[in-house]
Parts: structure tokens; C-alpha cells; sequence
């Protein structure tokens, strides 16, 4: 079998997982901006799932794919330390506001240029839990899709065996490449960074980045032009503007509110007898419980 | 046509408790709108299930009833639903926030070019006015999530494309018997009219699906352990103390993620939805995420050796101790009072 050409779609979220104190205002909100920018988990499961590929099928090689802002291109080089072979940042202001399926189509449009075999995303990213920029993009492909992937068992001329972990229990299921498939938390975690790739890739940058950088000890763009991150924009992708950001959106954001925890008349015991004793019975009296 | 469509998940020749929730509130919704409920059922051997629909209200039942459409794969259940939805023109169409519903919801929406919300926690009708084009909309779907992993909730409206579609998970909505005797009409969809053999790509070479052993749902009592329960051994105090009382028992992300208890039990946004008659919280700090799945319990115990835990605040008894010393106690004294 020849290799196989993978790109994972990737992107960079606020960790909504870790919500500190730090990160909450007087008023009991979040500061979305106080929270760290990550790899979004289910993405890097994703990861694993492409880099095994790699390891299986010689010749196979792994992109990433991420759209964003500029700084969106450090989980680019952080796939880069844990084995991918490079990837692309999908960068311009007239991506901002996009919906899931504006945003499914930015990423089609990209993913046209990329002649991929196999594209693995992660199931849903946790700043939305949406899970459905994976099935938007195959369908703007007509691609099939496979999703709730744990494991991909392997690949058999051009037929894909994936295991599919549901509520309930799980599916073994076989579909034709080329194809979309996304991958739950409950597939192996993605491998750590490796320490050949990391002094590899550690001058990887964008041309933005090379622009605003200090780093002038090496000229990358002449010296070292394997490791510049490309960057695509609107034009580049060859998108009609009329499909993104806002006013290609169907969806509309009408109101956003902020949770706020507001107290209960909440009664303090003890974890003594008599507290947890006088607790019992009271419940039991208003048939809580018994 | 402009009715309100909710697909009908089949598992085991039954439909799923998430598409009867939906379909109850889908019959408040479309006397709202005055318009008709209806319900998309495909899959095999269907033959009367649409008495089991017609119950919550349902005025036309699409029944696309064929050998090869069970169980679920994505394409043929998604070109009879595109296909169908082409012609009927529904203003609202809801589906479960399942593994069938997220995998199908948003294959649908693309082809269609309408949005669709995932895992809303509230549906309701309301009105839209565009400053910049200067448009009203009249009786629009509101569709109301948490986002940004709970702390935000966002409402979310669909102005322009049709039909305004969302999901919702199991156990958020109530399901409730409209009027038992009520009869709506069949439609049957002839499936070829959408069908290619290209839909059939996808094989399912294996399949073992279980139903759930747990019913959290149906619990009067849950009885949940956090990070904070600390060991295998103190969740078992947990299991005790749910079968005296006779609850069950659920679990935080948290301690789900550090392998104390399977993952079927998580309760919050991302996990199940209960609002028991008494909730004992163990060992949970109470992150928003967790506290969106059970803060409609009608009671909420905490149990933490932390006074500050958030959990606290929305607790009408927070007891200050280790769950280890305070669930044997519970046991004990329960026993003693109801002798």
C-alpha cells in the first residue's frame, strides 16, 4: 500500500475545564480571557489516531489543519513535537463569527487544496461541545463520515475498519477512503512530545510570527524554509466571503449570559451524631426519603 | 408543510425515551405555533409503532420502514430525512442529542444550509428584530444552551434558513402522555425515491449495544461521588448508602475521568440530566458543569470536608466532614428512624 495522506483538524480552545479562581471575576463570571489557550483535548486523541497510522503504513504522513488566529499556530508546532510532519493555519479577520457550518465550509475550501486519503478530527472541542464541525466538513466534501471513532483498526485496499464507541456499547464498522472521521476522549491518549521532533520543529513559525519575532539569529524563510507554517487566507482558499463569518452563518447569537452561582439559604451540620441524626429524621418526616 | 418534525430514534423495535421527551415538547411548542407535530420514524419492522407516537400529540407519523435502515448508519437515514424535509419545508426540526442525533443532525443542516444548535437545555418561541436590515421575525425557535463548558448560556435563533434545527439530551425535557386516545395519520416514505447505493458505503461489521442497567433517571434518590470521594473503596459507602435509601448512584466528571466509577454514571452537561427528589453530593466540588446535570434536585445534600465548595452555595444542607465518617452515620441513622 502506498502512504497514506492524513490531516488532522485541529483547534485551539479556552481551558473550560480548569476554571480557577483566577479566572472568575468579582461578580462571579468567567474572564474568558484569564483561561489558557490549549490543544483541544478530543483533537489530540485524534492525533494519536493519525500518528498510529503513520507508524502502521510507511510512507504516510500527517498535517495538521487548524483555523484561527495567529497564535493558533502554537498547537500546530505542539502536533509537530508529538510526531506530525507539519500543517497549516486558516487565518483571516473575515473568519471571525463563523458558525459551525461557516467555519465547515473555511475548512472544506482548505481541505480542497490538501488531497487528504483520511481527515481524523476530534469529536466536539470544549469551548462549544457542538460536535458538528466534523459531519459539516464531510458533507461539504461528500465525504462519508464516521463518527464516535475509539479506534481505528486498520486499513485494507482503501477500506477503513474503525471501532465506534456509543452510549450504550460499541460498533465495528467499514467504510471507503477518502472519509471524515472523529474520535472520542475514550480512544488512547495522544502520545507525549518527542525530543528529536521538538528540536526539529522549534523554529517552526508562521510568516506573521517571523515577522513580529526577535529571533533573528536565524533567517528561517531563506535557511530553513521547510520549517515556515503556511498560512491561508480567504483568497487563498478560494472562498466566497459571502459564506462566511457572520453573514454566513445561519445560526445567530440573540443573547449570551453569564452563569452566575447565586446562594441558597444553605444550613451548615457537623459531621457529628446528633447533626447527621436531627438531618435523618427530618427527611424521613417530610418523606424525602423512607 | 411549516410543521414541527422530530426524528424518532428506534433501538430495539422501541422508541427512545430522548424522542418522546422532544415529542411532548414539540406539542407545546406547535400549539404555540399553531401548526402540526409530526414525527420521521425509519428503520425495520415499524408496524404499529405509531401507536406508541400518536399519545404525545403527534398529527402525521413518516414511517420509512425497510430492512436495510437498521440499524442506524448515517447516509440512507440522512438522504430520507434531507429528502423529505425538501418537501414538507418544516420550520423546526428536533432530534436527540445522541450518538445517532449529533452524527445525523449535522450531515442534515450542511446539506440543507440551516443551522442547528447542539444539546439545547431550553426551547422556546420569541421574537427577533434585526437592527441593521430592520426586520422583525415573528415566532422564531429560541435555542438555549450552556456553551464555553457551562460557565456562559447562550441563546441561539436561526432568522433566515429553515428548518430551525436543534438537539437535546436525554432526560433535559419531561415526557408526558398528551391524550391517550389520540389518532394522528400515517405517511409512508417511499425510501427508493431517496436511496442510492452509494448511501450503503458504510458496513456495520459488529455491533453490541446493551441497554443501560442503570436507571438514574427514574431515581428518587442519587447519591453522587466527586474527585473528593478519593478511592474505590469510599464509593463503595456510596453504593451502600443508595440501596438503603434506595437511590443510585452517580458520579462527577472528575471522578469519572480518575477511573473511581464508569463512565454510564456521569451526571452534568456532558453526561446524564436528574433531578431526583433528594441529590447527596460527595466529595463534589460542584463545577458548572456538573451542577447544570442536577440542580433541579428538589433537595441537595453536600458532603464535603471543604465549607467552601462551591457546591455549597446551591445546597440546602451542606454537612462539613469526610464522606468516610458521614455516609456510615446517614446509614445508621436512617436505620434507626425508619424501624
Amino acid at each position: 500500500m502506498k502512504g497514506l495522506k492524513i490531516v488532522v483538524l485541529a483547534k485551539q480552545v479556552p481551558d473550560t475545564r480548569n476554571v480557577g479562581k483566577d479566572a472568575m471575576k468579582a461578580d462571579g463570571t468567567v474572564n474568558r480571557a484569564a483561561l489558557a489557550a490549549i490543544f483541544n483535548p478530543e483533537d489530540l486523541n485524534a492525533l494519536e489516531q493519525a500518528l498510529r497510522l503513520k507508524d502502521k503504513y510507511e510512507g504516510s504522513t500527517v498535517s495538521i489543519l487548524t483555523m484561527g488566529p495567529s497564535r493558533a499556530a502554537e498547537i500546530i508546532r505542539e502536533g509537530m513535537y508529538r510526531g506530525a510532519d507539519g500543517g497549516v493555519l486558516l487565518t483571516d479577520r473575515l473568519f471571525a463569527g463563523s458558525d459551525t457550518l461557516a467555519t465547515s465550509y473555511a475548512i472544506s475550501q482548505a481541505l480542497k487544496k490538501m488531497e487528504a486519503d483520511i481527515i481524523i478530527a476530534g469529536r466536539q472541542a470544549i469551548d462549544g461541545d457542538t460536535a458538528q464541525v466534523g459531519p459539516q466538513v464531510a458533507d461539504k466534501l461528500g465525504l462519508t463520515q464516521i463518527t464516535y471513532a475509539e479506534e481505528i483498526i486498520g486499513i485494507k485496499e482503501n477500506v477503513i475498519t474503525v471501532k465506534r464507541r456509543l452510549e450504550r456499547g460499541v460498533e465495528v464498522v467499514e467504510g471507503p477512503l477518502p472519509l471524515v472521521v472523529t474520535v472520542n476522549a475514550s480512544a488512547p491518549e495522544c502520545r507525549s512530545r518527542n525530543a528529536k521532533a521538538l528540536l526539529k520543529f522549534k523554529h517552526a513559525r508562521t510568516a506573521t510570527e517571523l515577522q513580529d519575532t526577535s529571533e533573528d539569529y536565524i533567517d528561517i524563510k531563506n535557511d530553513r524554509p521547510e520549517l515556515v507554517i503556511p498560512e491561508w487566507s480567504v483568497v487563498d482558499v478560494d472562498a466566497d466571503p459571502k459564506e462566511l463569518g457572520l453573514s454566513g452563518s445561519p445560526t445567530k447569537v440573540k443573547k449570551i449570559e453569564n452563569v452566575v452561582f447565586t446562594a441558597k439559604e444553605s444550613k451548615v451540620l457537623s459531621d457529628n451524631d446528633e447533626d447527621i441524626n436531627e438531618l435523618m429524621r427530618t427527611l424521613i418526616e417530610s418523606h424525602t426519603i423512607g | 408543510m411549516n410543521n414541527i418534525i422530530v426524528y424518532c430514534e428506534i433501538e430495539d423495535g422501541k422508541v427512545a425515551d430522548v424522542s418522546l421527551e422532544l415529542l411532548t415538547k414539540g406539542r407545546s411548542l406547535a400549539n404555540e405555533l399553531k401548526c402540526k407535530l409530526e414525527a420521521l420514524v425509519i428503520g425495520s419492522d415499524l408496524n404499529g409503532i405509531e401507536k406508541t407516537l400518536y399519545p404525545f400529540g403527534v398529527d402525521t407519523v413518516f414511517l420509512a420502514n425497510d430492512t436495510r435502515l437498521y440499524p442506524y448508519v448515517t447516509a440512507p437515514h440522512a438522504a430520507i430525512m434531507i429528502g423529505l424535509f425538501k418537501e414538507e419545508k418544516p420550520q423546526v426540526a428536533l432530534l436527540g442529542a445522541t450518538s445517532i442525533g449529533r452524527d445525523l443532525g449535522p450531515k442534515v443542516s450542511s446539506a440543507l444550509h440551516s443551522g442547528l444548535t447542539a444539546d439545547c437545555t431550553s426551547l422556546v418561541i420569541g421574537d427577533h428584530y434585526e437592527k441593521k436590515t430592520d426586520t422583525k421575525y415573528d415566532q422564531l425557535l429560541y435555542q438555549i444552551r450552556p456553551a464555553f463548558g457551562g460557565n456562559i448560556i447562550a441563546t441561539i435563533i436561526n432568522p433566515d434558513c429553515r428548518p430551525q434545527m436543534a438537539t437535546v439530551r436525554e432526560g433535559v425535557m419531561k415526557k408526558e402522555i398528551m391524550d391517550a386516545n389520540y389518532v394522528g395519520e400515517i405517511k409512508n416514505i417511499e425510501v427508493d425515491k431517496y436511496l442510492a447505493p452509494e448511501h450503503f458505503a458504510v458496513k456495520i461489521i459488529e455491533r453490541h449495544i446493551e441497554a443501560s442497567k442503570i436507571n438514574m433517571k427514574g431515581a428518587p434518590v442519587v447519591v453522587a461521588g466527586g474527585y473528593g470521594v478519593g478511592s474505590k473503596e469510599n464509593f463503595d459507602l456510596l453504593y451502600q448508602l443508595a440501596e438503603v435509601l434506595g437511590g443510585e448512584v452517580g458520579a462527577s466528571r472528575a471522578a469519572v475521568d480518575a477511573g473511581l466509577v464508569e463512565h454510564d454514571r456521569q451526571i452534568g452537561q456532558t453526561g446524564l440530566t436528574v433531578r431526583p427528589r433528594l441529590y447527596i453530593a460527595c466529595g463534589i466540588s460542584g463545577q458548572i458543569q456538573h451542577t447544570a446535570g442536577m440542580e433541579e434536585s428538589a433537595m441537595i445534600i453536600s458532603i464535603n470536608n471543604d465549607i467552601n465548595a462551591p457546591i455549597n452555595k446551591i445546597a440546602d444542607y451542606a454537612i462539613h466532614g469526610k464522606v468516610e465518617d458521614v455516609i456510615p452515620k446517614m446509614i445508621k441513622h436512617y436505620k434507626a428512624n425508619t424501624k
